[in-house]
């Protein structure tokens, strides 16, 4: 059995900023392995631009944002492989993966970063009634469909939920020749990026419809019709608000959850908010060892997030390995008012030089202050303009200010 | 005085102009930029994929190299529709050049292999 230093599974944005981070770092056995034929992972059907600002400074596709992140592991001639799969991760590290050359293979590490991304909440997950026919799909399926497969999947589209794929893909839709009748929203926001709504829906005079949800499906065999109606605020369907739509194909976009199934078998302790593991600042989970990043996280809405983080995940791994990650001064990141979750949810000061907490505020916020506090005494209070669930946010704090820990909280409340 | 989201890049800033041009609320200087060209000749990127004849995609992705004028976007479709590529071709590689004579090339945003 091959031993590795470091073993990475998925080779997404998240997971080829983890490899080229570890092996900067000093790490040079290094392995990962990805179960498409491809590096890039979800970025290859994205083929929309908007990528990479943070990263490269300039506006990337999709494609092109992968290209860019695989060539500078290609550079550095670190190890990997293509068309495995990882179905089984051991205690003691041992990682078994599968592939048509190879067959089953073992190989053993010393640290491992899973960046498996996230898959998206089916029809199943959130219980609309009715017949179960053809053409009701996940919209990030129907974006593999058409960008790598070049089959469109209908003609009268209807899609459920705002989240930026479903924004994304009436655009595209609608460019292919498609009718886009409208998007329904339960919530009375969008869940999509501003900037979506008013390029893939405004830019194409597709009718967005805030609280109101699909109530049914029906047809036989295949997708005929479908009735939106109007939920209160408490998210109960509005009797008499109802309205028939002729459609074949429903799009699901009602969000998108971290995969981890490897690791959840060994019982990596899971967040209840974000659904993937519980970190601290170095992106370790509770089994020492065992690190994650990008959508398998917590889901991201922008790559370069994913990379700076999977770059932090490398670095620290590589602390790992080498023996220089303190963990005996950790105190716990709590959200207060206003904040559906952070990440990390605790931190060992020795190992940082500033604490970057990300966060999801619970509500759109106008005017509002982002205010981080230790104990009860107020460390930082930044002001924003505007917040919106959306759209994750990050409050940065120097180790200066973080001296005689007992715990921390963020809390954003109205300005 | 006129409202608007900028949509340049994910940020996406809400901008407000008065009557002499000026604009508040972006973050970066580009969102003046798009302000102004936004209420005098609104552009767009525009995305899609290439047929492939012989090569390790079955889809070629392509854009825009600039942002075309949005009244324009059905016709530039259409001329990528009508295309069909073979690999080999690099990232980047011109697949219309100066389409329907906007002074914009429509690229390739992947690696074409040979088969
Ligand atoms: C549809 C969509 C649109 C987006 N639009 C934008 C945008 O406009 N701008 C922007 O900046 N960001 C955007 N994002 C966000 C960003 O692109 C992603 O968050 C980021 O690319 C995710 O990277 P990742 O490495 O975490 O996950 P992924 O890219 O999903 O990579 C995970 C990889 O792990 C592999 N894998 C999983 N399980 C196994 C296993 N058992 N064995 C081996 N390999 C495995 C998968 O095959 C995959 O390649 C978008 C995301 C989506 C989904
Ligand atoms: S103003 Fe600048 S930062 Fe704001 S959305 Fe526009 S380009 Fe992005």
């Amino acid at each position: 059995m091959t031993n590795y230093d470091l073993i990475i599974i998925g080779g997404g944005s998240g997971g080829i900023a983890a490899a080229v981070s570890a092996y900067d770092n000093g790490i040079s056995s290094i392995l990962l392995i990805e179960k498409e034929a491809y590096l890039g992972g979800i970025l290859l059907q994205c083929i929309h631009n908007g990528f990479g600002l943070h990263t490269y400074k300039e506006e990337l596709t999709g494609p092109e944002y992968a290209n860019r992140a695989s060539s500078e592991l290609l550079k550095r001639k670190i190890n990997y492989k293509l068309n495995s799969m990882v179905i089984d991760i051991t205690p003691d590290f041992v990682v078994t993966y599968t592939n048509k050359e190879e067959g089953y293979q073992q190989v053993k590490a010393k640290a491992i970063i899973c960046a498996t991304g996230c898959s998206e909440r089916s029809r199943g997950a959130i219980a609309i009634p009715g017949d179960r026919p053809q053409g009701v799909m996940s919209a990030g399926q129907a974006q593999k469909y058409l960008n790598i497969e070049g089959y469109m999947v209908g003609k009268k589209v209807f899609i459920l939920g705002s989240g930026d794929i479903g924004l994304i893909m009436a655009r595209r839709m609608v460019l292919e020749g498609a009718e886009v009748l409208g998007v329904a929203e339960i919530m009375p926001y969008s869940n999509g990026l501003n900037r979506n709504i008013v390029q893939c829906l405004n830019d194409y005079n597709i009718p967005l419809y805030l609280s109101h949800t699909v109530k049914e499906i029906k047809g036989q065999g295949k997708l005929e019709k479908i009735v939106i109606c109007k939920v209160d605020d408490k998210l109960q369907y509005i009797d008499g608000t109802e309205q028939e739509i002729s459609v074949d194909t429903l799009l699901l976009s009602v969000g998108l959850i971290p995969s981890n199934p490897l690791i959840e078998n060994l019982g990596v302790e899971i967040h209840p908010r974000t659904k993937g593991p519980i970190v601290d600042e170095s992106y370790q989970t509770s089994i020492p060892g065992i690190f994650s990043c990008g959508n398998s996280l917590h889901v991201h809405d922008l790559v370069d997030f994913v990379s700076l983080e999977g770059k932090k995940a490398g670095f620290f791994a590589a602390k790992y390995i080498k023996n220089e990650l303190c963990t005996n001064q950790k105190v716990d990141i709590k959200n207060g008012v206003g904040v559906s979750y952070v990440l990390p949810t605790q931190v060992d000061i020795q190992n940082i030089d500033e604490l970057q907490i990300n966060f999801r505020c619970v509500k759109p916020f106008k005017t509002c202050y982002i205010i981080v506090k230790n104990g009860d005494k107020v460390i930082k209070t930044i002001k924003k303009p505007y917040l919106v669930p959306s759209e994750m946010e990050k409050v940065v704090i120097k180790k200066d200010l973080l001296q005689n820990l007992d715990y921390l909280t963020v809390e954003v409340v109205d300005g | 005085m006129d409202k608007m989201i900028c949509i340049v890049c994910p940020r996406g800033c809400h901008l407000e102009i008065d009557e002499n041009n000026n604009v508040t609320g972006n973050f970066c200087p580009r969102g003046v930029k798009y302000a102004i060209n936004e209420l005098s000749h609104p552009e767009r990127m525009i995305t899609s994929t290439v047929k492939v004849l012989s090569g390790d995609l079955k889809r070629l992705s392509v854009a825009t190299s600039k942002p075309i004028p949005k009244e324009k976007i059905f016709d530039v479709m259409n001329e990528i529709k009508k295309v069909e590529v073979r690999g080999p071709l690099p990232i980047n590689s011109v697949i219309i050049e100066n389409v329907l004579g906007l002074n914009v090339d429509i690229i390739s945003t992947r690696v074409l292999k040979e088969k």
